[in-house]
């Protein structure tokens, strides 16, 4: 088929790709702020204030791009959106609630009397877990043909511990790019402590998509295929021998190797989800719908891409002079 | 209740919550610009003062409308499946470009506005707060096209039961956007006006002398003064615009059954929609005519003429709709008289000492007046749009996801608790706040001993 001829056939393709970025961005960013949350009760008080401090310029824009990703479902592929969403009512729920609950808690626990302290990071805890633990029981029961069935619910579970696991280890490495002295030295610990979580969660996954679909199978384990995606596991094996190792060596003197940790769990994030839209595709609703199918019309399409072409790179700019203009150690939590 | 009434109730507890912090942060954000500029030009501490406090309830707001809204872009798919299936193509750039151009320019920007006072020049920090307040506003533009359009759908065909746009710029500008942006613009800046004015009154009567608070109090009282008549206006013009497009609505708000002349003003009635009449009212003879046909005898819709062969409704549900728009219209003149009677008791230089008692007890009683006119008003325009979704295209209970109803009750009780908790919390925090810088204690920091010597750093003057 023609790629670029046909609208009607590089319209859905492009907003695909568009839709499968933000869902990237989406977890690699929010999911370290999440994380960040689900380790709350691991830290002391005042750690606690240094830690929300990391993550307070950012995770307000962090939670756009699930709204733009949600968006681009809605708008590019209406009918999918019903679907999905329909059949994910529940965790959807659990989800809202708990990012209610985090976003507000944020703010309440600097401005509420002191002796309401307490509660609300009680809330941003429990409000980071239920987000966390939604969108892993959301991945998971994708995975298993949004059905709701005994089994598939039960691996929607796992799936859905493996994921809050796997946030809160990339929390953990952001937290150790972002602070110093204890925290840090924390920070390591719980990474230490999360990085199983990330492993089993990727392998169920790469495990079990393959198993319940026969069709996954048949695009990953035939030749040429295996050949030429078999980087994929072997570069994400090694980045997770190498975030093994350097765990075990921080921190270093002088604050060396801060950064790897974080850098190396994005790339892991990222070929995971790799793999995930190589199986995926060409389907939205897995094997039923395809983007094809579900599209807008191209001339709908076209409107809102003309204005992604302009926006998004200013965006992805400003994300950029923010996360640079509060660059470096997370220190008080001040907010002027 | 069936799915769809409890779909419906669920959609609206939503809406409703989130429009509440919206409706505060689309205005404030220009408030917080105005007074971070005066301070800027005269270098009077009392402006920053306003900007410290006022940040923090922005924030608040902010964040509880960022979070409320998500809410809302999932239960276009949860609960609504229908609605996108018929109109994405109209609605879908709409709510993307609002993504694009809105959000995304808010969440950035508010960061740096927030945390970025000291790492950022103060140009720059300007800018942010400047874009905060444009990203706030642009998001209103691009909600309101497509709720106006939901009303007065234009530039599109149908074409096998979906809607595929046709002209854009007819979309975009379609008959009712104008004036239903003015008016819901207006609306914020009054209810942030009444909420500056009600908490600075509320300060001034715990004993707050400060010129922060008197300059604030000040603000407050002039901002809702000249907003409230603009307001009535175009409240008024939006009012015809309804008539012109939608006179189904116009009929339920004025309670009128029979098309006519000589339609009363009603005050006060009881519309029974079982018996098609009203059990009791009060008007003004003529009045309804008058203000909708400027003649005595103009002829106003009547709802009898909005009922299908087969004695179904095709026009909202009355009462409700009736009594949203008193409350709404009953509000605004609550606040026209408040806001003139409190310039009138500081005319001539007698400035803000000389609001006595009563005149603070009324404006804190109205500081979150702008809330209840902002939902009556809602009610009327959304309620008045019913059955339909989209006006003479899309008819509400065909849009409706098949979700089980008592898994839609569940989910509804959830939201509702959260909300009211949430609500109260807000509330209380405000006053908490208010009540602290009464105290001269600064508004934002934390109560742990060992932070207490950066505390007095932040709130150093002049930083």
């Amino acid at each position: 088929m023609d790629l670029f001829g046909d609208p009607a056939v590089w319209l859905p393709f492009t907003f695909a790709a568009l839709m499968g970025l933000s869902i990237l961005i989406y977890v690699v960013l929010d999911g370290f702020d999440l994380g960040v949350g689900v380790l709350f009760p691991l830290a002391a008080a005042d750690e606690q204030d240094r830690m929300v401090a990391s993550i307070g310029p950012f995770w307000d824009a962090n939670e756009t791009w699930l709204v733009l990703a949600i968006g681009i479902l809605l708008v590019a592929f209406p009918q999918a959106h019903g679907q999905i969403l329909t059949a994910l009512y529940l965790p959807v729920a659990v989800m809202l609630i708990g990012l209610i609950l985090r976003g507000v808690a944020f703010e309440f626990r600097v401005k509420a009397p002191g002796s309401h302290k307490a509660t609300w990071d009680r809330l941003f805890f429990t409000g980071s877990l239920m987000t966390s633990l939604s969108q892993g029981f959301m991945l998971g029961l994708y995975i298993m043909g949004l059905e709701w069935t005994l089994p598939h619910v039960a691996f929607a579970t796992v799936t859905a511990v493996f994921l809050t696991v796997g946030y809160s280890f990339i929390g953990a490495t952001w937290l150790i790019l972002k602070t110093s002295d204890a925290l840090q030295e924390k920070a390591v610990q719980w990474a230490r402590g999360g990085i199983w979580g990330l492993i089993l969660g990727i392998g169920a996954i790469s495990a079990a998509s393959p198993l319940v679909s026969p069709r996954i199978f048949e695009k990953w384990f035939v030749f040429p295929e295996i050949v030429l995606l078999a980087p994929l596991p072997i570069v994400s094996a090694a980045l997770v021998f190498w975030l093994w190792r350097s765990l075990q060596r921080l921190p270093r003197p002088g604050d060396a190797g801060s950064t790897g940790p974080f850098v190396a769990s994005v790339a892991l994030f990222s070929l995971a989800f790799a793999g995930l839209a190589y199986s995926y595709y060409p389907y939205v609703v897995p094997e039923r719908l395809t983007i094809y199918e579900a599209a807008s019309a191209p001339e709908s399409l076209i409107i809102i891409l003309v204005g992604v072409c302009f926006v998004l790179p200013t965006i992805l700019g400003y994300t950029a002079l923010a996360y640079a203009i509060f660059r470096g150690k997370a220190t008080d939590l001040r907010y002027d | 209740m069936d799915t769809l009434l409890l779909s419906r109730i669920q959609f609206g507890a939503n809406i409703s919550f989130h429009i509440l912090f919206p409706t505060i942060t689309i205005a404030l954000g220009w408030g917080l610009l105005f007074f971070k500029l005066r301070f800027q030009w005269t270098g009077d501490e009392k402006w920053m003062a306003a900007y410290r406090f006022w940040v923090k309830v922005f924030a608040l707001s902010f964040a509880m409308g960022v979070v409320s809204g998500i809410t809302m872009s999932f239960q276009f798919g949860t609960n609504w499946p229908g609605f996108m299936e018929t109109v994405g193509n109209i609605a879908g750039p709409l709510l993307a470009y609002e993504v694009m151009t809105a959000f995304f320019l808010e969440a950035v920007f508010l960061g740096i506005m927030l945390f970025g006072m000291r790492k950022v020049p103060n140009w720059l920090h300007t800018l942010a707060t400047f874009l905060v307040a444009f990203g706030t506003t642009m998001s209103a533009f691009w909600i309101l096209v497509l709720n106006s359009w939901m009303h007065t759908p234009a530039g599109f065909e149908m074409r096998d039961g979906v809607a595929f746009a046709t002209n854009w710029f007819a979309i975009i500008f379609n008959p009712s956007m104008p004036y239903r942006l003015a008016h819901m613009l207006l609306a914020s800046g009054l209810t942030v006006a009444f909420l500056i004015a009600g908490l600075s009154a509320l300060r001034r009567l715990w004993g707050d002398d400060s010129e922060e608070v008197k300059t604030t109090l000040r603000f407050g009282a002039w901002l809702g003064a000249l907003l409230i008549p603009i307001q009535i206006f175009a409240g008024d013009m939006h009012g015809l615009n309804t008539l012109e497009h939608q006179p189904q609505k116009i009929a339920a708000m004025e309670g009128n059954w029979e098309t006519g002349g000589n339609v009363p003003l009603l005050l006060f009635a009881i519309p029974d929609q079982e018996l098609r009449m009203n059990r009791f009212e009060i008007g003004i003879p003529s009045g309804a005519s008058l203000i909708l046909k400027h003649r005595v005898d103009g002829v106003v819709p009547g709802l009898n003429d909005f009922v299908a062969e087969d004695g179904t409704a095709l026009h909202p549900p009355v009462s409700k709709v009736f009594w949203s728009f008193r409350v709404m219209v009953g509000t605004g003149f609550a606040m026209l008289a408040l806001s003139w009677g409190a310039l009138w008791l500081m005319r001539r230089g007698r400035g803000v000492d000389a609001l006595p008692k009563p005149m603070l007890l009324a404006l804190s009683a109205m500081t979150f007046s702008g809330w209840i006119a902002t939902l009556a008003g809602w009610y009327t325009t959304e309620i008045g749009r019913q059955p339909w979704l989209i006006d003479g295209v899309l008819m509400t209970k065909d849009a409706v996801a098949a979700v089980p109803a008592p898994m839609v009750m569940g989910t509804l009780v959830t939201y509702l608790a959260v909300y009211a908790a949430l609500t109260t919390a807000y509330v209380g925090v405000l006053t908490f706040l208010a009540r602290k810088a009464c105290k001269g204690e600064p508004v934002l920091t934390f109560e742990t001993p060992q932070s207490s010597a950066a505390e007095v750093r932040a709130i150093t003057p002049g930083e």
